[in-house]
């Protein structure tokens, strides 16, 4: 995180963590798989914006991403997901 | 949601509803046995007609308009319908510019089938006299080659002729604008570009104007047409998958190209005697045919039952035939047989890649291990100097 920017890292960071959170528990493997990796190439690719107006926008699109990623959670642990043979050996309820 | 069952008895019905037993059922059969029967990957997402995955944001925008916003877009005098309007109006926006085309030359339709099939029947005689039409598919769904469409449309435009594509495998994978390819019809789906299946659109020109007489006739919309109540959850979705597909476009590209050479490159530095069909450089990068001599298509198939692949195309799957594309390209008869189509898109991962390279590998192995014709070649015989006899 570059230092010299005008917000601060930390409400960054935390929405970082929040979005592999919630991204982590997509029950379809290919869903939760493309958040992860979505969610962390898109903060490193703008690791170093500094233009504020620039990272406001940006910082309003995660937000948003995270409401999506929330929803969409939820609704995928409504319906029943099949586990793919790529995925590893799934807990026992 | 979380799967807790509480003891406390005077929330016992609250306890109820968030026991996993409640989930929606599905139509498939529950198995008896604790764990769910394994489920393949999938290998097939781009190029298949069958089993794309949609795109979770696509379905985040559409939903709103199943739970709630049932307004007709066609109605005008009321708010349900001014709001219905305004959400096809915006996603006919999304669509004409992942195209670069104006939002008025967009008609919805009900994929791009439909679109094919509206193009190609009549185009009206007392525009251009002598009409004749070209229609060229932009991507090949099977072995993945771009056309040179910008070439095609520039000789149309010269001779006075109508240009069709099919671009239903290109869009959002790679820059498509209509009139730098000088294109007069073009065909969009939207389960090819993660996003619902049962709608799609037809791009028809304005300047110069394309005349074509609708498919079917009814209340006039969609400009007389194409009559019929637009959808307007699945037209959402259409417009949400097109602007998805416009910011993810190079960020897909570059990881799809990454993705085929690794699979490419594993398979074929194990296993001799592959071949890949299509040209190696126009080509679009996530759909790969490869085909497998000494070995039988459908047995390879069969025994990569565990990734969900294609060999040809899903709409011609039902017949036995080798694909007329191969046979088109000059492929030998028995090669075109042993052909599997891999398709790599968006959601696919390393670990698939990896596993489906693997599979593949030991599979063609075992295969060729049991093929006579294998033997032959091993001991350096030319199949082609072989007579075969009757018996």
């Amino acid at each position: 995180m570059d230092f010299r920017s005008s917000i601060p890292a930390a409400p960054v960071l935390s929405l970082y963590r929040r979005l592999l959170k919630e991204s982590r528990s997509f029950p379809p493997y290919n869903y939760r798989t493309y958040a992860l990796r979505r969610v962390r190439d898109a903060f490193r690719e703008n690791r170093s914006v500094e233009d504020p107006k620039a990272l406001e926008q940006l910082l309003n699109k995660a937000c948003d991403s995270l409401a999506i990623i929330q929803r969409q959670v939820s609704i995928r642990k409504m319906y029943e997901t099949q586990q793919t043979v790529v995925e590893p050996e799934p807990k026992n309820l | 949601l979380e799967m807790v069952v509480r003891e406390n008895p005077g929330r016992s019905a609250v306890s109820e509803i968030l026991r996993p037993a409640c989930l929606a059922p599905t139509t498939m059969p529950r198995s008896k046995s604790l764990k769910s029967p394994l489920f393949p990957i999938l290998m097939l997402e781009q190029c298949c007609l069958f089993l794309p995955l949609q795109d979770p944001r696509v379905l985040d925008t559409m939903l709103p308009y199943q739970v709630n916003y049932y307004g007709n877009p066609h109605s005008r005098t009321h708010a349900y319908g001014w709001e219905s309007e305004a959400a096809m109006e915006k996603a006919r926006k999304q669509v004409a510019d992942l195209i670069g085309a104006d939002p008025r030359e967009i008609v919805f339709t009900s994929g791009a089938t439909e679109s094919n099939n509206m193009s190609i029947k009549q185009l009206d005689e007392t525009i251009r006299p002598d009409t004749s039409l070209v229609s060229v598919m932009t991507v090949n769904n099977e072995i993945g080659v771009k056309q040179p469409i910008k070439e095609i449309g520039h000789i149309c435009r010269s001779k006075n002729l109508f240009f069709h594509t099919d671009a239903a495998q290109a869009i959002g994978k790679i820059p498509i604008n209509v009139s730098d390819l000088k294109v007069d019809l073009m065909s969009i789906s939207g389960h090819k570009i993660y996003g619902p299946k049962g709608v799609g659109a037809l791009y028809v020109r304005r300047r110069p104007r394309v005349r074509i007489e609708p498919l079917q006739s009814g209340g006039g919309q969609e400009r007389g047409l194409r009559s019929g109540t637009v959808p307007t959850p699945l037209a959402v979705g259409l417009g949400a998958a097109c602007e998805l597909a416009q910011q993810e476009m190079e960020y897909d590209h570059a990881r799809v190209s990454v993705l085929a050479n690794r699979l490419v490159q594993k398979i074929m530095s194990e296993v001799p005697d592959v071949v890949m069909n299509g040209d190696p450089e126009q080509r679009y990068p996530g759909c790969i045919n490869l085909s497998f001599a000494y070995v039988e298509g459908e047995s390879l198939l069969m025994a990569l039952k565990d990734v969900a692949l294609s060999s040809g195309s899903a709409c011609t799957s039902a017949s036995l035939e080798p694909s007329y594309v191969l046979r088109a390209i000059g492929a030998d008869e028995d090669l075109a047989h042993s052909s599997i189509r891999f398709g790599i898109g968006r959601f696919t991962t390393e670990e698939e890649v990896d596993y489906t390279a693997e599979k593949c590998i030991q599979q063609v192995r075992r295969l060729r291990e049991m093929s006579p014709l294998w033997e032959m070649v091993q001991e350096g015989v030319d199949l082609k100097s072989i007579k075969w006899t009757q018996h």
